[in-house]
């Protein structure tokens, strides 16, 4: 009973995890610029593996799998942050101007222009 | 004094990730274990890395709380990105400013920018001393981070410390 | 069953995540984009190995989440600085 109860929990936990993490794949596709694109990125590094490693975390059981995957949980909720601000420095000290909306032409929805290309520096 | 008790517990994690970890209860593995721990306690009084930004302990038993409160305002603000990139018009309106940060310390405004980063939809771009620079999606995010919740929170947890 | 069914919904994702590095534009995206896929893999490596019911395979999970962040780190830091070392502080 209980089991069931579990496996159809960390079915729901799993798949709703995937999904995430193809929705934020999806938006990395889809935003026109590098610091949308960060938010949509953000959607896979903390719902997306939350869910994915609960539901993990479920099938485990209490044992020391459980004990890494949340570990693991842990580093990525400690480092996404990081490498994300880091990268959002390095992107305004290259020079990459984050494209505002007081920019945008609201005629034309934003998804129809095509991403400004820009040389690497 | 504060650099043993940051010594000591640094060692003590460090030996409890070891175990965790390793799974092992042999006395040789446990003995290798503690060796390192021992080194790498060492290396760090040496390098003179241990304070209490290193390993803030005194945030330990308040932080539980604040990640219970993150957690839900992560699940939320997820909800709101991902309706907008499945949107397809894709309803984007993106925006740059600043919000104070009333946090004392440089830990406080670490965590504060860390939170917002955590939270899709918003990203922090830069700390300065009494403020941050905000990149948001949505009108929403901004309206969110401009109510100052999560800064009082913040700066609840971190204390008088 | 059930890893199976998250490990094939796992592989699109990443190839999205893949194409964005391939699109680029610019070299920011690029590393996002890799970011975004070690990610991916890490989370692909811990259902695998429940899927093969090789419990080694978190610990892998584990190393790579660590190395994915520091390799971003390195990354981002030899784009600003044109080095790995502090060459550059020197020089202005």
């Amino acid at each position: 009973m209980i089991s069931t109860v579990l496996d159809s929990l960390s079915w729901l936990l799993l798949l709703s995890g995937c999904a995430c993490l193809l929705i934020s794949a999806i938006g990395l596709l889809r935003m026109p610029d590098l610091f949308t694109r960060m938010h949509a990125a953000g959607i896979g590094d903390t719902l997306g593996a939350i869910l994915v490693l609960a539901g993990l975390m479920l099938q485990a059981g209490l044992s020391i799998t459980l004990v890494k995957l949340v570990l693991i949980l842990f580093f990525l909720l400690f480092t996404s942050p990081t490498a994300c601000h880091a990268l959002a420095r390095a992107a305004l000290a290259g020079g990459q101007k984050p494209l505002l909306a007081e920019n945008l032409n609201t005629e034309n929805p934003i998804s129809e222009s095509s991403p400004t290309e820009q040389p690497l520096p | 004094m504060n650099r043993l008790v940051h010594g000591t517990s640094l060692a003590l994690t460090l030996a409890v990730i070891w175990y965790l970890l390793s799974g092992h209860t042999e006395a040789l593995l446990l003995g290798l274990g503690c060796g390192s721990a021992a080194t790498i306690t060492w290396l760090a009084l040496r390098m003179d890395l241990i304070d209490h930004e290193g390993h803030p302990l005194h945030l330990t038993f308040r932080a539980p709380l604040f990640w219970v409160w993150l957690m839900w305002e992560i699940i939320k603000a997820n909800g709101q990105v991902i309706k907008i990139i499945l949107d397809p018009k894709l309803p984007i309106n993106p925006r740059r400013f600043r919000v104070p940060a009333s946090q004392k310390t440089d830990i406080g405004k670490v965590i504060y920018a860390n939170s917002i980063t955590l939270t899709p939809g918003t990203i922090c771009l830069d700390v300065t001393e009494s403020d941050l620079d905000i990149h948001a999606l949505t009108a929403d995010g901004e309206l969110g981070l401009k109510s100052g919740e999560m800064d009082r929170l913040v700066t609840r947890l971190e204390g008088d410390s | 069953m059930m890893f199976e069914v998250a490990a094939v919904a796992l592989f699109p994702a990443m190839f999205l995540a893949l194409a964005r590095a391939i699109a680029g534009p610019t070299v920011y995206d690029r590393v996002l984009a890799v970011n975004t896929f070690g990610t991916f893999t890490v989370l692909m490596i811990a259902v695998l190995g429940f899927m093969t019911d090789q419990k080694d395979f978190i610990d892998i999970a584990l190393a790579y989440a660590l190395i994915n962040f520091i390799g971003t780190i390195a990354v981002l830091k030899f784009f600003a600085v044109g080095d790995f070392g502090y060459q550059q502080e020197s020089k202005k």
